[in-house]
């Protein structure tokens, strides 16, 4: 869980208090420049905020080590860079960048399949289109098995069919096992039916918490 | 044919004669070089006769102080020339390793040289001294120019790369490890293809200058083979020191990407 207290970041972000529970699929939902990014990055610490506090679990993320909190708190970003080389090079570059050992094909090609990517390992990832990209950087997110994952509009380059298909298929993966989702959409359909806890932004603010039950 | 040929005044005039006739070349074809080839040629002969008689004077004199005055100036003259050589604005902290990459790379393997491979005695003796000195630090110096550009590059334009690393929990070293591979690549390549052609494409110049002036070419080989390792492994130490300390710049102590030093490389061109 993640606790806000009085946390400045430029004239971008001033979040008074939030809380956002273990567990739970989160969404943060908001026009764009609303802050949500630089609130996740915040999470994920790789930016530091100004002023306030934000702690995970209880103990305050700057006084975390920085890369043991990111390997818990994975993060994707809205545009993923790929690596170069094959789908499979960048599977393993991910596993190799969190010090995870390398994994057999058959786990690289099942995570591919969640996040309907359907392509083969030995493809070139350069080719990929912005979508597969994305999806790419889930599937590698997926691997790490983090604590929380942190996706940045995941599913923004993707048609409205295979967004649900993906998210659903994330949502299983994750549900059930004490892991936690923090999600930016600009889809309210996604928020509504996914969002246990959806947190609405506006000009860097927190304009409002909701609770659902799914 | 063992006579060594002292180049007379009308030899060396014979020499100036010929550039006159290019410079002549290049005004009759309307190619507007003949200022820089003008001054390109005053400047150079200016700077060996002066180089001359510097050095002259210092073989002479076999002073350990003033041996060590002249590396220290051929340290800053090189570490200036990285600066000015480099596209980009330099934050103090990529500056201080430069000079400090720089001073510890070039001394360790000068000393390395003039003490267990030529062993040199007394180790300040002028005539071996400053000539290793000079070539091993003006090659570090174009292998470093080339290493610091490419890192600096590397690191801004890959900067999303190396966040998206960053963010999946990688460390700043890992997440840059590419980047620093391709700089040291950047910097080490030149020499490695210099040697590679030594002796068929090419006789080096010290090598030229020493047969002409008389020695052996077997023992000119023997020194130029010699110098060719002192310069590979002198490059690769000064540029494995920078780019190994490099790319910390670029990393704040929460293991995030330093946006300052970004900035100041994105406002480019001095």
């Amino acid at each position: 869980m993640f606790l806000l207290k009085n946390v400045t970041y430029g004239n971008i972000l001033e979040i008074q208090e939030l809380y956002i529970p273990p567990g739970k699929v989160t969404c943060i939902t908001g026009e764009s420049g609303s802050g949500k990014s630089t609130l996740v990055k915040l999470l994920n610490n790789i930016i530091s905020a100004d002023r306030g506090t934000i702690t995970y679990q209880g103990t305050p993320v700057e006084q975390t080590d920085p890369v043991e909190l990111r390997r818990k708190v994975v993060m994707v970003p809205q545009t993923p860079p790929v690596f170069g080389g094959t789908v499979k090079d960048n599977l393993v570059a991910g596993l190799e960048f969190s010090g995870h050992p390398p994994a057999e094909d058959s786990l690289l090609t099942e995570v591919l399949k969640t996040v309907c990517l359907e392509k083969k390992l030995d493809e070139s990832a350069d080719q990929l289109s912005g979508g597969e990209k994305q999806r790419l950087a889930l599937g590698v997110a997926l691997l790490l098995e983090p604590e929380v994952y942190i996706l940045d509009e995941p599913t923004s380059g993707l048609d409205e069919t295979t967004e649900r298909k993906v998210i659903e298929n994330i949502y299983r993966n994750i549900s059930g096992r004490g892991k936690m989702l923090l999600m930016i959409t600009h889809s309210k359909a996604v928020a509504e039916e996914y969002g246990e806890i959806v947190v609405e932004m506006a000009d860097g603010k927190v304009a409002g918490v909701k609770e659902r039950h799914r | 044919m063992n006579e060594i040929i002292e180049l007379g005044f009308w030899q060396m005039a014979a020499a100036y004669v010929f550039i006159i006739l290019l410079f002549l070349i290049i005004k009759a074809r309307g190619i507007n070089r003949e200022k820089e080839l003008f001054i390109g040629t005053v400047r150079m002969t200016l700077q060996l006769v002066l180089a001359g008689y510097i050095l002259a004077y210092l073989f002479e004199a076999n002073n350990v102080w003033l041996v060590i005055l002249v590396v220290i100036l051929m340290q800053i003259f090189a570490v200036r020339n990285i600066f000015r050589r480099v596209k980009y604005r330099l934050s103090k902290r990529i500056k201080q390793m430069i000079m400090f990459s720089m001073a510890a790379g070039t001394l360790t393997s000068i000393f390395y040289f003039i003490l267990v491979v030529v062993q040199v005695s007394p180790w300040f003796e002028a005539r071996y001294f400053i000539p290793i000195a000079g070539m091993l630090i003006g090659n570090s110096m174009t292998g470093i120019s080339l290493g610091v550009q490419r890192l600096v590059e590397g690191m801004y334009d890959q900067r999303a790369h190396i966040e998206s690393a960053l963010m999946l929990g990688a460390h700043p070293k890992k997440a840059s490890e590419r980047i620093v591979n391709q700089a040291f690549d950047a910097a080490i390549l030149p020499t490695i293809n210099s040697m590679v052609g030594m002796g068929i494409v090419f006789l080096p110049g010290m090598m030229t200058g020493q047969i002409l002036a008389g020695l052996s070419p077997v023992t000119a080989i023997q020194y130029q083979i010699a110098i060719m390792l002192g310069i590979v492994g002198c490059v690769s130490l000064t540029v494995i020191l920078f780019v190994q300390l490099g790319y910390k710049a670029f990393f704040t102590d929460r293991a995030q990407l330093d946006k300052k030093e970004l900035l100041l490389i994105s406002s480019k061109e001095k």
